[in-house]
């Protein structure tokens, strides 16, 4: 997988497949589904270390290392913000710390859902990527 | 009074700018009041009429400008006094909103009056505005907090209440009416009972001066603070009512202009009531526009208005019970109108976002509330709540909007 694709090249992916929807009825429907499918995290990362607390919805992202890539994964209690759990997942797992860290991550402005869910503190989703990054950056350190 | 004149939400709503505009291609329905109300374009007019005619710094000017907008800034004053009861204009200090009003109280009374061992009652109910200045300055004197139970549907333990009252009860800080549920404190009851006890009473007033009738004598509270922007006013401008006595008493919240008589390098004396709880240069503009506010609630008629509110709660009320694995937490007759619920299985705030793309605007979360919505367990609700601007179609608006974000959710 990793070996495949960039982050960016994943992102264009993305971009691609939002572009598919006319409405944002199938934007959210599709979101909730990735939410849906997510695959579920061990509950023993579900605990307060693992936490990413937004205003209104809480986020837990675990993160391993192997062979020189990050792998991530993650839960919510909210359904669309699972959805976005699971878009960055897809996104920036098994990549090097350091394509992690540096990775711009503009599909989500592309995508054309930020201005519901980058802009306001009742969502994780700026500290979802920015604990992502963190991970990747201590384990590449 | 306008008592007699039929409500017609229609010429109501012409006087509110804001809900002419789209939001993601739809109509706006704006059903998060209890955060804040729509201004009236009177209000919008005052703080730019004031901007471009008479901007000057109040009190102690001598020249036109600053008679007129210190006249207009009193002029505020008095009708702020006029709308709450109070006996003075004196026991009328405005600051930046109920959570300064809060502060202020806590920190000037609080620390001239609490001692080690003192007890403040709070409840359950409150908002973080009406715990965290209170924490600190227990923190800092030594005292302690005692809260008022509540049950399931967030009507406070009266019993518990009075068994929390005792000869160390300094304070009770109330909120007057639930932001997070809209349910109505039996505050007379509370102050009278505390009263016997020889306790002061301080009332949160952000959600209830809007819909409820307010006469602090009548209702013999020691403090009672608001918020401008609740009741159709600006942002940024807030009144703390304090019974004269008691004002007189406290130290100054802050120092600075205005708030001095006298300066000298060794010894300051403080300016009179109102003055001394304001220092620095105030804001102007926006108390200004809050007479305009007040004068645009009494020429509608509050009575009128809450009619009409409770036209549309009861309304809301029965067409949400009516969506399966909806509850409504504070399903109360005393309420005002705001209904806050959950849905089984449903994250509030899937719902928020989903009901935003349809155009509907409500809060949804702890309403900074956080005490109360674990004793609830729950992790937040969805509220909407009404202004008389609001109508029975915006009902079904949301109500549709909410069978379809369930439908995308399932």
């Amino acid at each position: 997988m990793a070996e495949t694709k960039s982050i960016t090249e994943l992102e264009q992916v993305l971009i691609d497949d939002f572009s598919l929807f006319d409405t944002w009825e199938e934007k959210y429907e599709y979101l909730i589904d990735l939410g849906k499918k997510l695959a579920p995290l061990d509950p023993s990362y579900k605990t307060e270390e693992y936490k990413i607390k937004g205003c209104q919805s809480s986020v837990w992202i675990h993160s391993a290392y192997k062979d020189g890539h990050v792998y991530f994964e993650g839960d919510s209690d909210a359904i669309i913000v699972k959805g976005l759990v699971s878009l960055m997942i897809m996104v920036l797992s098994g990549h090097t710390p350091k394509e992690i860290v540096d990775a711009p991550l503009d599909f989500i402005n592309a995508i054309g859902l930020s201005s519901h869910l980058a802009q306001t503190r009742s969502n994780g989703l700026r500290a979802m990527i920015k604990q992502m990054k963190l991970d990747a950056a201590a384990w590449g350190s | 009074m306008t008592d007699h004149i039929p409500f017609d939400v229609e010429q109501l709503r012409e006087l509110f700018p804001i809900l002419k505009r789209k939001v993601k291609g739809k109509d706006l329905v704006y059903f998060d009041n209890a955060a804040t109300s729509q201004k009236p374009q009177s209000v919008v007019d005052a703080i730019s009429n004031y901007y471009s005619t008479y901007n000057a710094n109040i009190h102690r000017g001598l020249h036109t400008l600053a008679d007129e907008a210190t006249a207009a800034y009193e002029e505020s004053r008095v009708a702020v006094k006029q709308f709450v009861g109070a006996s003075s204009h004196e026991e009328i200090i405005f600051t930046k909103g109920t959570t300064e009003g809060i502060n202020l109280v806590a920190s000037s009374w609080g620390r001239a009056n609490l001692n080690p061992g003192d007890e403040i009652i709070i409840s359950t109910l409150e908002h973080h505005s009406n715990i965290v200045p209170w924490q600190m300055i227990a923190e800092e004197r030594g005292a302690s907090i005692k809260v008022i139970p509540i049950d399931d549907n967030g009507i406070l333990d009266m019993d518990a209440f009075k068994k929390l009252l005792n000869a160390k009860t300094k304070i009770v800080s109330i909120i007057h009416v639930s932001n997070a549920l809209g349910v109505i404190n039996p505050v007379e009851e509370i102050i009278s009972l505390a009263h016997l006890n020889g306790t002061l009473v301080m009332l949160d007033g952000a959600q209830s001066v809007v819909h409820l009738d307010i006469d602090v004598q009548k209702l013999d509270c020691d403090f009672m603070v608001f918020s401008g922007h609740k009741i159709y006013g600006p942002t940024g401008v807030g009144v703390m009512y304090g019974k004269k006595a008691l004002l007189e008493a406290m130290p100054p919240y802050q120092g600075g202009g205005e708030m001095i008589k006298e300066v000298t390098f060794e010894k300051t004396t403080y300016n009179e009531l109102p003055f001394k709880f304001e220092a620095g240069t105030p804001n102007i503009a926006d108390v200004i526009a809050l007479k305009t506010a007040i004068d645009f609630i009494n020429k509608q008629g509050k009575n009128r208005m809450r009619e009409y509110e409770e036209t549309l709660l009861v309304y809301a009320t029965d067409k949400l019970k009516s969506i399966e694995g909806l509850k409504i937490i504070g399903d109360v007759p005393n309420k005002v109108s705001v209904v806050s619920f959950i849905i089984d299985g449903v994250h509030p705030q899937d719902l928020a976002i989903l009901l935003d793309n349809q155009g509907i605007a409500v809060r949804t979360g702890h309403h900074c509330a956080q005490p109360l919505m674990k004793r609830l367990g729950i992790v937040g609700t969805t509220r909407a709540s009404f202004a008389p601007y609001n109508t029975i179609a915006e009902i079904d608006i949301l109500v549709s909007a909410l069978h379809k974000a369930l439908k995308m959710l399932k």
